[in-house]
């Protein structure tokens, strides 16, 4: 029973996992079809943000939910201003220019901080489950994966901010011609889309430490829960971390976290076989 | 003599390295009704764009009131007042109507006291399907919505391109009472692109003949009760 139980929050948690890396990535892609090569070092910088401001002092709870988002989020406006704006519409131009980008970002964090892990302290400690132990900050992860498209989803439907947005993304030159400054909302999108990594970035680093070649071993998993979700922001980011996460985190419990990594990537290949498009190309196409 | 609405002085424009527009001259006052007509092909729907702003006016210029607009985006030129409705109708489909409708208000940039209203009433339709995604909407019910759509920003002038086109017969006709009756109680300016023989008589107050990217001939109310001289404009 209590196996159960752990088995099963394992798995949200693999999900919330997954949404937390793909999030900030799919509200870019999906609006602005877009792909940031360098999104990998935005959640770096988000992680650095969060030690960095730790060491110097500021409460951690702080360094993660307000500094990360909103130094990364400022990263981001700027790149789309200097970079992304003069690509739009050329996907393989961008995705060299962000690909160069993360070069760049790997090369200058290094030179400023060294190539050292640096560890940030996990807030809370454990919780028993019978004979097992959980870290509670799974919890938090749980919690804010759910709150960010939550989010996400009540300003995309709820809002003047959303309304736009959306016509933006479903038709730019109407939209444009019905007085919406479309490169306003590109660079706001961009902006939150960023903020949103990098709140996952600081949000992760307690988990995963930080390094300056950090990113890459998460865009994988992050590009493969867009691409599997397709352009939908809010259903593709969920269906697809949660098909991901589940098979993947299951098939860890029954034979090891190799195998769980090689079950991820095998189910999304299937799934993209089936459907090209990601899961909202064809199912929940309606959907935000 | 105060200056027209809208105007354009030797326009030239086009795709890329494609001429469309050879040299466009057409003014129109506020509060007019103006078609423009022609043959397949002869650059009128790019006319409209380069008015709009989606495409640049590679010399010659757009005015607006005596302005030239040619440096503003389309989003400052929808700010000045014009209203924009493509051939197509270009309804946001995963919208629901009432959203469409919304977001024609950023031409104004902020919520008109009643229009919603005004909207509803000349386009019942859009009332009773308020919450179908528009995507799912009948052609001619995506033409009154993209029509709305625009009148949600109180537009002084509006750009129709093919109103008529796929569109039942009646429909059309209660397209074009409605614009003509817009235009005779708040004086609202129409330039319309059409083809259809019907609703040019039943709007037009005058009329403008583009072949081949220029304005040939400028018509008279009077000159669109000869159906035959329309028609040799309109066939090949
Ligand atoms: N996106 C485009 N790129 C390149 N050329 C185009 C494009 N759109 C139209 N053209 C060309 O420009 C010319 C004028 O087209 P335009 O659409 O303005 O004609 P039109 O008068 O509106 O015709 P119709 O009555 O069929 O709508 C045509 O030769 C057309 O093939
Ligand atoms: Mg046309």
């Amino acid at each position: 029973m209590d196996y159960a139980i752990v088995v099963a929050l394992e798995m949200v948690r693999a999900v919330a996992w997954l949404v937390l890396l793909a999030a900030g990535l799919a509200i870019i892609f999906g609006m602005m079809r877009v792909i940031n090569f360098a999104h990998g070092e935005f959640l770096m910088l988000g992680g650095y943000t969060v030690v960095v401001s730790t060491g110097a002092g500021v409460n951690e709870w702080v360094a993660i939910l307000l500094l990360a988002p909103l130094v990364v989020g400022l990263f981001g406006v700027v790149v789309e201003r200097l970079v992304i704006r003069q690509l739009y519409g050329r996907m393989l131009d961008s995705l060299l220019a962000t690909w160069g980008l993360s070069m760049l970002m790997i090369g200058g964090v290094t030179l400023i901080f060294g190539n050292t892990v640096q560890g940030v302290a996990t807030p809370f400690g454990g919780v028993r489950i019978g004979t097992y132990q959980m870290p509670i900050y799974n919890f938090v992860l749980i919690f804010f994966a759910a709150a960010i498209l939550l989010a996400v989803w009540a300003v995309l439907k709820f809002t003047r901010a959303g309304l736009i947005a959306r016509a933006t993304m479903q038709n730019p030159n109407m939209a444009e011609t019905l007085g919406i400054r479309t490169t306003l909302v590109y660079m706001a999108t961009f902006g939150i889309g960023s903020a949103v990594t990098g709140l996952a970035g600081g949000l992760l680093a307690p988990v995963t430490g930080v390094v300056p070649a950090m990113g890459a071993s998460l865009v994988g998993q992050s590009f493969i829960t867009v691409i599997t979700g397709g352009a939908a922001v809010i259903t593709g980011t969920l269906s697809s971390a949660t098909i991901l996460g589940t098979i993947s985190q299951g098939t860890t419990f029954w034979a090891g976290p190799v195998y769980g990594d090689a079950a991820l990537l095998v189910v999304a290949l299937i799934l993209l076989r089936i459907l090209p498009q990601g899961i909202t190309g064809r199912i929940f196409k309606r959907a935000l | 003599m105060p200056e027209p609405l809208l105007q354009t002085v030797a326009l030239h424009g086009g795709y890329g390295g494609k001429p469309v527009l050879q040299g466009v001259d057409i003014a129109v006052n506020e509060g007019e009704i103006v078609a423009i007509i022609g043959r397949n092909g002869v650059g009128k729907s790019t006319l409209m764009k380069t008015l709009i702003g989606l495409l640049p006016s590679q010399s010659g210029s757009v005015r607006v009131r005596g302005q030239p607009v040619d440096g503003l985006s389309a989003h400052r030129r929808a700010r000045l007042g014009i209203g924009y409705v493509p051939q197509g109708r270009d309804v946001f489909p995963r919208m629901t109507v009432l959203e469409n409708l919304l977001v024609g208000q950023s031409i104004s940039g902020r919520t008109l006291e009643g229009k919603l209203a005004e909207v509803h009433h000349h386009f019942p339709i859009l009332r009773e399907r308020a919450g179908q995604r528009a995507g799912t909407l009948s052609g001619g019910q995506q033409q009154q919505l993209a029509i709305g759509r625009v009148l949600m920003g109180g537009p002084s002038l509006v750009l129709l391109d093919e109103p008529s086109e796929g569109i039942q017969p009646n429909i059309v006709q209660s397209i074009a009472r409605i614009m003509v009756d817009l235009n005779a109680k708040s004086g609202l300016g129409v330039v319309f692109v059409e083809q259809n023989i019907d609703m040019i008589r039943a709007m037009a107050q005058r009329c403008y003949v583009m072949d081949k990217g220029r304005i040939t001939a400028a018509l008279t109310r009077a000159d669109l009760d000869d159906q035959d001289r329309i028609r040799s404009y309109l066939s090949v």
